[in-house]
């Protein structure tokens, strides 16, 4: 049986989180889509709010202190990556886009990606189409196609996994993941195994 | 092994005192450091090149040569020279010239400069950055060693029968080391040549620099200029000392904590524990740089970062003489024993010019040849 990585990033503030708590859901809806088509998944969570502090110092020094090297190396090499945000001021907040900023250039190059977000209201929910999937299609990620947003009222509504309720949004987008991640061999390119031999530095990036 | 002193050339108030000092002083104090630095044993001065506020280094060679004048053993080096933005036959010409007024106590390093707009403000791309480097050196390298060059490339004016003048002292080029903290082409252009590697060292992790210095050494080796422990390894270091090592903390830490680099971000403490910054009592200093050996071999230059910050320039001073007095010389022992036969010391002018007689002596020279082949087949 192969084994997936499947990388769980989110920016809730608040303990308990509804925010992790729509990441926990999709992570679930993954595994079981992955179980389906005969792989088992090894999960891994980034709680930002656990790196705040070291977030702003890595945007200040440059570098990721140990703890935040170790989460972004867990996204680095994962197969596949949930991202989820609460929505502040009509876009991801500020934590969650740190954290892609300081992640390294081409780390999310061809990796597929489901983007969730929570709001207390219904309203917010194109905040996911127009600010966060440009985010991860500028870092080169495969976005699915279905986003999931969880308002506030959206934990009480529902019943059994039909179509457009959360439940149901929420296997529809793991199933999605599932099958990106079952294929993918997605992973940055490492400078240092990859080295460009000086001749063909001299010659000048033009040169075939 | 070699040991100096590096500076940034950084106006900063002091945010002890809130005095503020005026580029002139700046300027002065950085020939004074060096004086200092000589004075106290050390063996290299180093100044960076910056070309904006607040840094007032723009034109080495000239202080360099002022520093010169005024000292005897000091080699006199740069932290680094923008291989990027200027003109190679500028570098080629100022550094030759500087080279006979010190007596062959100059080498410098190459670097890229990390202000974006001194590209534009020179003329250049900053997406070139890495293309510049290596086009610009393989430039300068040749200016130094052939007498006429005949050059075209794609950063400057082509070169017809053009030689630079003056020629290099006894024939021999300064020695020229690269630095960079995270492009392993520049790693892989150091070892090319044969040239130094300097990883700063100072603001990083030291995971990160381990990993650009054997690439180095692996490289160096494949290029058949000596086996990997052989290539020649500089380091940054930076440090803070007093007698007790809580004296150092506390008074460091105003410093720490306003600092132009790191300033508001991680404390001291996690500052400490993540990259090579010691602060503490001179034994602390040894042992921290000592294991510097340990993470990255045997190396040949370890140069400290000491005058930055706004620290006023008498306790950069009293910083000096505690390094040269009670730092450095328990550090040349250690190091000396524990250095291997066949691993090279430092590199100086007298050295490189015996090497340089003794392989005209015996045979032509492998990696020349390889040179003249590359040189060759790229034009």
């Amino acid at each position: 049986m192969t084994e997936r990585q499947l990388a769980v990033v989110t920016a809730g503030l608040s303990q308990p989180s509804s925010t992790r708590m729509l990441a926990d859901r999709l992570a679930e809806a993954t595994e079981s889509g992955l179980g389906e088509l005969g792989a088992v998944t090894a999960t891994e969570v980034v709680e930002l709010r656990d790196h705040a502090h070291d977030l702003t110092n890595n945007l200040l020094t440059g570098f990721a202190g140990e703890k935040l090297a170790a989460a972004l190396d867990s996204v680095v090499g994962a197969d596949g990556l949930i991202a989820v945000s609460p929505i502040f001021s009509a876009s991801y907040t500020g934590l969650f886009k740190t954290f892609f900023d300081v992640l390294p250039q081409g780390s999310l190059d061809g990796k597929p990606v489901l983007i969730g977000a929570t709001a207390g209201t219904p309203r917010h929910s194109l905040a996911l189409e127009h600010a966060i999937r440009p985010l991860f299609t500028y870092l080169r990620a495969v976005v699915v196609p279905t986003a999931v947003f969880a308002a506030t009222e959206d934990w009480g509504s529902g019943g059994v996994a039909a179509d457009g309720t959360l439940s149901g949004r929420i296997s529809r987008a793991g199933r999605e993941l599932a099958v990106l991640m079952a294929s993918s061999d997605a992973g940055p390119v490492d400078p240092y195994e990859h080295l460009t031999p000086f001749e063909d530095l001299l010659r000048g990036p033009s040169a075939g | 092994m070699q040991f100096g002193v590096f500076t940034v050339g950084d106006l900063t108030t002091d945010p002890t005192s809130g005095r503020v000092t005026s580029e002139h002083e700046r300027i002065k104090a950085m020939v004074a450091i060096a004086l200092k630095a000589e004075e106290v044993g050390l063996d290299v001065f180093a100044t960076g090149e910056h070309h904006n506020p607040p840094f007032v280094p723009s034109s080495p060679t000239t202080m360099l040569g002022y520093i010169a004048a005024q000292t005897n053993r000091l080699i006199l080096s740069t932290s680094t020279t923008l291989i990027t933005t200027n003109d190679p036959v500028k570098i080629a010409e100022d550094y030759a010239m500087l080279q006979h007024l010190a007596d062959g106590r100059v080498d410098l390093m190459m670097g890229r400069g990390n202000t974006g707009p001194v590209y534009p403000w020179f003329g250049k791309d900053i997406r070139d950055g890495i293309p510049l480097a290596i086009e610009n050196y393989h430039l300068l390298h040749r200016l130094w060693r052939e007498e006429i060059v005949d050059w075209e490339g794609k950063f400057r004016t082509p070169l017809h029968s053009f030689t630079s003048t003056p020629r290099p002292l006894d024939g021999v080029p300064p020695f020229v080391w690269h630095g960079s903290i995270r492009s392993p082409e520049i790693a892989e252009q150091a070892a090319f040549y044969g040239d130094g590697f300097f990883a700063n060292n100072i603001f990083w992790p030291k995971d990160h620099f381990a990993r650009l210095i054997e690439l180095y050494r692996s490289r160096y080796e494949h290029y058949g200029h000596g086996s990997a422990d052989q290539a020649i390894v500089g380091l940054g270091g930076q440090v803070f000392m007093r007698k007790n090592s809580q004296d150092a903390v506390r008074e460091f830490r105003p410093y720490f904590d306003h600092a132009p680099v790191y300033g508001y971000g991680p404390s001291l403490e996690e500052f400490t524990a993540q990259t090579p910054l010691t602060v503490g009592s001179p034994q602390q200093v040894i042992d921290r740089t000592l294991e510097f050996r340990d993470h990255f071999g045997d190396y040949q230059r370890q140069m400290f970062l000491m005058d930055h910050a706004g620290l006023p320039l008498s306790t950069v001073f009293e910083q000096l003489e505690m390094l040269g007095g009670e730092v450095v010389p328990v550090l040349r022992k250690e190091f000396e024993a524990l250095r291997p036969a066949h691993v090279p010391d430092g590199p100086t002018h007298s050295a490189r010019v015996s090497a340089a007689r003794a392989a005209e002596a015996s045979d032509e020279g492998a990696d020349a040849g390889t040179l003249e082949v590359m040189a060759e087949s790229v034009g």
